[in-house]
């Protein structure tokens, strides 16, 4: 509470946006549901950490918050720690960025080009439902390093749920718009770039983010299986060393990268998306 | 032809349209359907044509022949005396005949201002700069000033209806083509657009071509009615509307209002029920 009440005083001089930052944090803080949730959180907490002391069947063996803290306070000095995550960023990034400069395109092509779908396509019905971590030792064998491999498999992860929904995107936009900017004295080049591009870019950022978190759901399993480093690997070594605590700071880094690469995602995606803020 | 005189047309009087024995036939799955039959109309430029019948009578195909997005199946259209479009030749979309759709087509992911200069700045009539002072001119003229940084989810429905109308006449167009373009507006919305489109009539008296099934809005807008048989359409009646403009919400307390109405209404009553037992008889 403190810390809000102070805030607005600090906040009045920086930018707008940050400004606006911090009144929506004040209004959450000063609603009832907002303590609600902090409430359940503490809750869960001190039962994890009850069940942990007294040995409960089944959760009992979970390491309990307070050694998970302390393991944290050990882990986030560790470069190795931090390598840990920046092996993974760097693996879900390269596969993810990879994925949108080949989807984005291919993903456009297809929308727009009904011959080029209808013989591509059919193709991506195919190998869509094959899950990306079923690709792991195809792509071990069909690569020279576990890295490569790794990478391509995030790639897949990405690539084909960002090209589906671009062209799903496309194909659903309302014939009116083409018509009317045809009458307005469009040619074929300003259809695509003015109307087909810009309406199926809430597509495309839905499509990024949901691949991302496919993406993250990839590396984790490959990182356990194909390599020794990565936050797959550090959460999987501290289950092969019998460091338990380990194994959940390794979790909770994980759910935390997932999402702060999300929010990047949808950041990003609202700055290219204006026009559908809700305010 | 009778439209030869149109073809040193002034500004003022662009905009004919002549519908000579139009007939279209849809062929989806092999089963004809015939739509438009054998269909004649004369449409003055300067005119504010109403096109009134029931639903799916063929209103829309009439409308969508001229603005270029399909075909006819014979006869011909012309528009300022020039062919436009035969069973051989349909006409390409053009900014000379811009149609306002039924639900829209505002660019969403565009400001209100980009969408009002889309016209010139595609067609590269105009540069950039000049299209917007023309367009805020304008737009200050209808009465749509503050929204131009907007984007259209951000203004009202009524507002959004204007400002296509706004995009509409950037393109100083030969004829508009408005398709049921205040349907599923409420009632009170509903007066102002009309006014509004009243206004802008009587400043820049372009041709319109309006397709309704309200018959309020169709004599309280237009200049003719044009009453349609249920399909295959064609002309069952036209009604001159003779209440002299401007007009304003009073004429439709008017005794000449309340004679064209009933007029209106009971030649297209027969069409509706006709049209509904069509109906039936299909299930």
């Amino acid at each position: 509470m403190h810390d809000n009440a102070t805030s607005p005083s600090h906040g009045e001089g920086l930018a707008p946006v940050e400004n606006d930052f911090i009144r929506i944090l004040k209004k959450r803080a000063s609603s009832v549901a907002f303590w609600r949730g902090i409430a359940s959180i503490v809750a869960f907490t001190l039962f994890w950490e009850f069940c942990a002391r007294f040995h409960v069947p089944v959760i009992g063996n979970v390491p309990a918050p307070s050694e998970v803290l302390a393991s944290l306070a050990v882990q986030i000095k560790l470069a190795y720690y931090w390598l840990s995550w920046a092996d993974s960023m760097i693996r879900i990034f390269t596969g993810f960025i990879i994925a949108q400069i080949i989807g984005v395109p291919l993903g456009l092509f297809l929308g727009a080009n009904n011959k080029a779908r209808e013989t591509l396509f059919p193709i991506f019905e195919i190998m869509r439902p094959v899950p990306p971590l079923a690709w792991v030792p195809v792509s071990v064998i069909f690569w020279p390093s576990a890295e490569m491999s790794m990478i391509f498999v995030t790639f897949l992860g990405a690539f084909f749920t960002v090209v589906l929904n671009i062209v799903e995107g496309i194909t659903s936009i309302d014939i009116r718009y083409i018509r009317a900017a045809y009458s307005l004295g469009s040619t074929k080049r300003d259809i695509f770039w003015r109307v087909l591009l810009p309406a199926s870019l809430p597509s495309v950022v839905v499509g990024m983010t949901v691949g991302m978190g496919i993406t993250w759901a990839v590396v984790v399993a490959a990182e356990m299986i194909a390599t020794n480093t990565g936050l797959g690997f550090l959460t999987w070594r501290g289950y092969v060393a019998g460091e338990y605590p380990i194994i959940v700071v390794g979790m909770m880094s994980i759910g935390l990268a997932g999402y702060l690469s999300s929010a990047l995602i949808r950041y990003v995606g609202a700055k290219f998306t204006p026009w559908l803020k809700t305010r | 032809m009778n439209t030869a005189g149109f073809e040193t047309a002034d500004e003022k009087s662009r905009g004919a349209i002549n519908i000579r024995n139009v007939t279209k036939v849809y062929d989806p799955d092999g089963a004809c359907v015939l739509a438009v039959d054998n269909c004649s109309m004369d449409i003055s430029a300067g005119e504010f044509c109403v096109v009134v019948g029931p639903s799916g009578c063929g209103k829309t195909t009439l409308l969508n022949a001229i603005a270029g997005f399909h075909g006819i199946s014979g006869g011909e259209i012309y528009l300022d005396g020039e062919l436009l479009c035969t069973s051989e030749r349909m006409p390409k979309p053009g900014s000379d005949r811009i149609v306002v759709f039924q639900n829209g087509a505002l660019f969403p992911w565009f400001t209100v201002l980009e969408n009002v200069t889309f016209g010139p700045v595609m067609q590269g009539v105009m540069a950039k700069k000049d299209a917007e002072d023309k367009a805020l001119h304008m737009m200050g003229q209808m009465g749509l000033q503050g929204i131009s940084m907007n984007y259209p989810s951000e203004i009202s429905s009524g507002m959004r209806r204007r400002v296509e109308i706004a995009r509409a006449l950037m393109n100083n167009p030969r004829v508009l083509l408005l398709d049921e373009p205040f349907r599923a507006m409420d009632a009170l919305t509903k007066t102002v657009v009309h006014q509004f489109l009243l206004n802008v009539y009587d400043e820049y008296k372009t041709t319109i071509f309006f397709i309704t099934h309200d018959l309020d809005e169709a004599i309280f807008l237009g200049s003719k009615v044009y009453i349609m048989t249920t399909r295959p359409a064609t002309i069952k009646k036209i009604l001159e509307v003779t209440i002299p403009r401007p007009r304003d919400f009073r004429i439709l307390a008017s005794p000449e209002y309340q004679r064209l109405r009933d007029e209106c209404i009971s030649a297209v009553h027969e069409e509706a029920v006709k049209a509904f037992k069509a109906g039936e008889r299909e299930m």
